[in-house]
C-alpha cells in the first residue's frame, strides 16, 4: 500500500509514455518541424482532440468518480477559451491599429489607439465603446488567469448553490444543463460585450509571432500534449488516495460518507470547482486552435457529447475518458468532413453527414447497453488473462461470498 | 457515569404521521443498551434524529459533557462529535477493498485539502491491520469488500464505524441474516466496544438481546413504553401485549 505512485498506477506510466510517443510521432511527421506528411490542418485537429481528451478527464472525475452527471462543463470550457481569446483579439487588433495611425502626421495619443481597437473589435456588433468584462483585456498575464478564475468562480457558485440544496441525480444535470443554456443564451446577445453570435475570431493569429501556421501549430500541439499530461497525473494523483476513496464512495452511497464524518458537500464542490478549471485550461488551449469561438460552443449539445465520449471510452478509469473523447471526436470529424464514402443502397443513399448522429446515438445506447465498461473495459480482458483462474470457485474466504462468475458482471 | 446523551421530550411527524412522540432517552458512557419494539414502533426514526439526518418538529438531543445541542448540526459534524452509526442493511463501499473501506474511517481529518494529500503512514495500516483481525478479516484485507459474504459485510460495517473511535454507538440489527457462529462473534464485538463506549443496539431477536446482556428500552408508538432489565420488560404487562404477545 506504500508504495509509490507510479508503482501503485502503472496506467498512468503507460499512458505519459504513449503520450510523449505520439508528441514525437506527430513532431516528426508535422510540415513544421518534419517531413510533412500530416498537413498542418490535422495537426491542429489533433492539438484540438488533445485539448477535448483533457476536458474529458475532467468529467470522468466528477462523473465517472464522483458520480455527479454534470452536462454543464461545456459551458466552463467555453469561458477559458473566451478569457484566452480577449486577449488574443484585442492584442492583434491594437498591433494593426498602432500600423494604420503610425502612417498618419501625428503620433497617436493612446486614447485614439483605444477608440480604434473597440472600432475594429465592436464594429460588427454596432458598437465601438468597451464592455466593462474587456477591462484586463490588455494583459496577457491577466487574462491568463482569469482562463482558470472565471470558470473556477462560476463552478464554485453555481456548485455550491446546488449541492448545498441536495441536488442530486437527473435534477443536478438538469440543472447544469440549464446553467450552459443560459450561459450561451446570454453570451448570443450582442450587448453581452463579447460580439454576440460573431463570437471572437481570428484567433490562430498569435500577435507579434511571425512564424508561420505551420510552426505555431505544433507549439499549440505540444501545449496541448502538455497540459493533458499534466491534467491526467493531477487526475490520477487525486484519485489515487484517500480522496478518491471518498469520492468513490459519495458515489456509491452518499448517506453513508456522511455518516462517516465526511461534509459531501464540500467534497462535490472541491471537485466540481477543480474540474471547472480544468475544463478552463482546456478551452483556452483549443480556441487557438480552432480559430474562433461563438456562443454556440457552449450550446447544451456540447456537454452532452462530453458525456457521450465519456460513457462510449468508459467511465470511471481515467485513460477510458481520454480514449473515448479521441476516438469518438477523431470519427465524428472523419464522417462529417465528407471523407467517409457514402453508401448506395439503391433506393436511398447513406450520407455519413447526415447519417453519423445516427450512428453515435446507436453505438452509445449500445454501449450503454452491452458494454458498461466502455471501449476501456477492453484493458481488462487483456488483465483478465492474468488474474488467477479460480476455476469458478467463490472469490472470498467464506461461504456465500461472490462465486468467480457473478463476480465478472 | 455522566450521561453521553439526552434525547427528552423529542416529537416528530411525516404527513401527519407521529413517527416519534414525545421520546425521552438517556445514554451513559460506556454502556450498552438494547432497543427493541414492533415494527413502526420508531426505532430507526430516533437514530435519524439522532444522527442528524431527520430534524424533530420539538424536542431537545444533547450531547456530551458540555450538553451541546446536536439539532443544529450537519450529519458530517455529529459524525465527527462521536456518533457513529451502522445500517440495517449491511451498507460498505463494495467497490473498495476492505482496507480502503477501514482507511477511510479511520479518524483523522475530515476536510477534503487534508484528505487529497493524506497518505496513509504505516501506523495507519497497522492499526488497520488490527482492526481487521478484530473483526474476523484480517486475510481479507486487500479483497474488494463487494466479494465478502452478507456476514463479512456486517463486520467489515461495525469495522468502519470501530475505527471512527466513536464514543456512540447506533447499530441497526446487526444479527440480521447471520448464521448461529456469526451471531456470537457479532456479540463478542459489541460487547467488547460497550466497555469503552456507549453503544446502541436496535434488535428483533430476543435471544440475540438476551446475550448481549444489558438494559433494554422497549419503544411502540413512537416513545418509551418500558425501560429496565430484559427480564424485567419480558414480564411487564404492557410489553406483552404489545409486543411479545403477538
Amino acid at each position: 500500500m506504500n508504495r509509490s505512485f507510479v508503482a501503485r498506477n502503472p496506467s498512468v506510466l503507460i499512458f505519459l509514455a504513449l503520450l510523449a510517443l505520439f508528441t514525437l510521432g506527430v513532431t516528426i511527421l508535422s510540415e513544421g518541424f518534419g517531413v510533412g506528411m500530416i498537413s498542418t490542418s490535422f495537426v491542429k485537429t489533433l492539438g484540438k482532440t488533445l485539448c477535448l481528451c483533457l476536458v474529458a478527464v475532467a468529467m470522468d472525475l466528477i462523473w465517472g468518480y464522483a458520480g455527479i452527471l454534470s452536462l454543464g462543463h461545456f459551458a466552463f470550457f467555453g469561458l477559458g477559451g473566451y478569457m484566452i481569446g480577449m486577449w488574443l483579439m484585442y492584442e492583434r487588433t491594437r498591433l494593426i491599429v498602432v500600423d494604420a495611425l503610425a502612417q498618419g502626421s501625428m503620433p497617436p495619443t493612446p486614447q485614439e489607439v483605444v477608440d480604434g481597437i473597440g472600432n475594429q473589435i465592436f464594429g460588427v456588433v454596432g458598437s465601438s465603446e468597451f464592455p466593462a468584462v474587456w477591462a484586463f483585456a490588455d494583459s496577457l498575464t491577466l487574462q491568463l488567469a482569469l482562463v482558470v478564475l472565471v470558470p473556477g468562480l462560476l463552478a464554485l457558485v453555481f456548485g455550491w448553490l446546488a449541492f448545498r440544496s441536495r441536488v442530486t441525480g437527473v435534477y443536478l444535470s438538469i440543472l447544469t444543463q440549464a446553467m450552459t443554456l443560459a450561459l450561451a443564451l446570454y453570451l448570443f446577445q450582442n450587448d453581452s460585450g463579447l460580439r454576440g453570435n460573431n463570437g471572437l475570431s481570428g484567433l490562430q493569429n498569435l500577435p507579434g509571432v511571425t512564424a508561420s501556421q505551420d510552426v505555431v501549430s505544433m507549439w499549440f500541439f505540444w501545449g496541448s500534449a502538455l497540459a493533458l499530461g499534466l491534467g491526467y497525473l493531477l487526475a490520477a494523483w487525486v484519485v489515487s488516495g484517500k480522496f478518491g476513496s471518498v469520492i468513490r464512495g459519495i458515489r456509491d452511497n452518499e448517506a453513508r460518507v456522511r455518516f462517516l464524518g465526511y461534509s459531501v458537500e464540500a467534497y462535490k464542490l472541491a471537485l466540481f470547482t477543480l474540474t471547472a478549471c480544468i475544463a478552463g485550461i482546456a478551452g483556452a488551449l483549443y480556441y487557438p486552435q480552432a480559430g474562433i469561438i461563438n456562443p454556440a460552443e457552449i450550446a447544451p449539445i456540447a456537454s452532452i457529447y462530453l458525456a457521450v465520449w465519456v460513457a462510449i471510452g468508459g467511465r470511471g478509469r481515467l485513460y477510458g475518458a481520454v480514449i473515448g473523447a479521441a476516438v469518438v471526436s477523431l470519427l465524428s470529424s472523419w464522417f462529417t468532413g465528407g471523407q467517409a464514402p457514402d453508401i448506395p443502397l439503391g433506393f436511398y443513399t447513406v450520407k455519413w453527414v447526415d447519417w453519423w448522429l445516427v450512428l453515435l446515438g446507436l453505438s452509445f445506447v449500445g454501449v450503454t447497453l452491452f458494454a458498461p465498461q466502455g471501449i476501456g473495459g477492453l484493458v481488462d480482458l487483456i488483465s483478465d488473462r492474468l488474474r488467477p483462474d479460480r476455476h469458478g470457485a467463490d472469490l472470498g474466504p467464506d461461504q456465500g461470498s461472490l462465486r468467480e462468475k457473478e463476480a465478472r458482471k | 457515569m455522566s450521561t453521553l446523551l439526552e434525547v427528552s421530550g423529542v416529537s416528530v411527524s411525516f404527513d401527519g404521521f407521529r413517527a416519534i412522540n414525545n421520546l425521552s432517552f438517556r445514554i451513559a458512557d460506556a454502556e450498552m443498551r438494547a432497543v427493541i419494539g414492533p415494527n413502526g414502533a420508531g426505532k430507526t426514526t430516533f437514530m435519524d434524529i439522532v444522527t442528524g439526518k431527520t430534524k424533530p418538529d420539538e424536542g431537545r438531543v444533547l450531547w456530551g459533557e458540555k450538553s451541546v445541542s446536536l439539532l443544529k448540526m450537519s450529519e458530517a459534524k455529529i459524525a465527527q462529535a462521536g456518533v457513529g452509526r451502522k445500517f440495517q442493511k449491511p451498507t460498505v463501499f463494495e467497490d473498495q477493498s476492505v482496507q480502503e473501506n477501514l482507511l477511510m474511517a479511520l479518524k483523522k481529518p475530515r476536510g477534503w485539502f487534508p484528505v487529497l494529500s493524506y497518505r496513509p503512514s504505516d501506523e495507519d495500516l497497522a492499526k488497520v491491520a488490527t482492526l481487521a483481525d478484530d473483526i474476523g478479516l484480517g486475510d481479507a484485507l486487500l479483497r474488494k469488500s463487494g466479494e465478502l459474504s452478507h456476514g463479512q459485510k456486517q463486520w467489515l460495517e461495525i469495522g468502519i464505524l470501530l475505527a471512527q473511535e466513536p464514543r456512540l454507538l447506533l447499530v441497526d440489527e446487526p444479527a440480521a441474516g447471520m448464521t448461529p457462529e456469526e451471531r456470537e462473534k457479532t456479540t463478542d464485538i459489541l460487547v467488547e466496544a460497550a466497555k469503552t463506549r456507549a453503544v446502541v443496539v436496535v434488535e428483533h431477536d430476543m435471544e440475540f438481546v438476551r446475550r448481549l446482556n444489558c438494559k433494554v428500552t422497549v419503544l411502540h408508538e413512537g416513545s418509551v413504553l418500558a425501560e429496565g432489565s430484559l427480564d424485567h420488560v419480558t414480564s411487564n404487562q404492557d410489553v406483552i401485549d404489545v409486543y411479545l404477545g403477538r
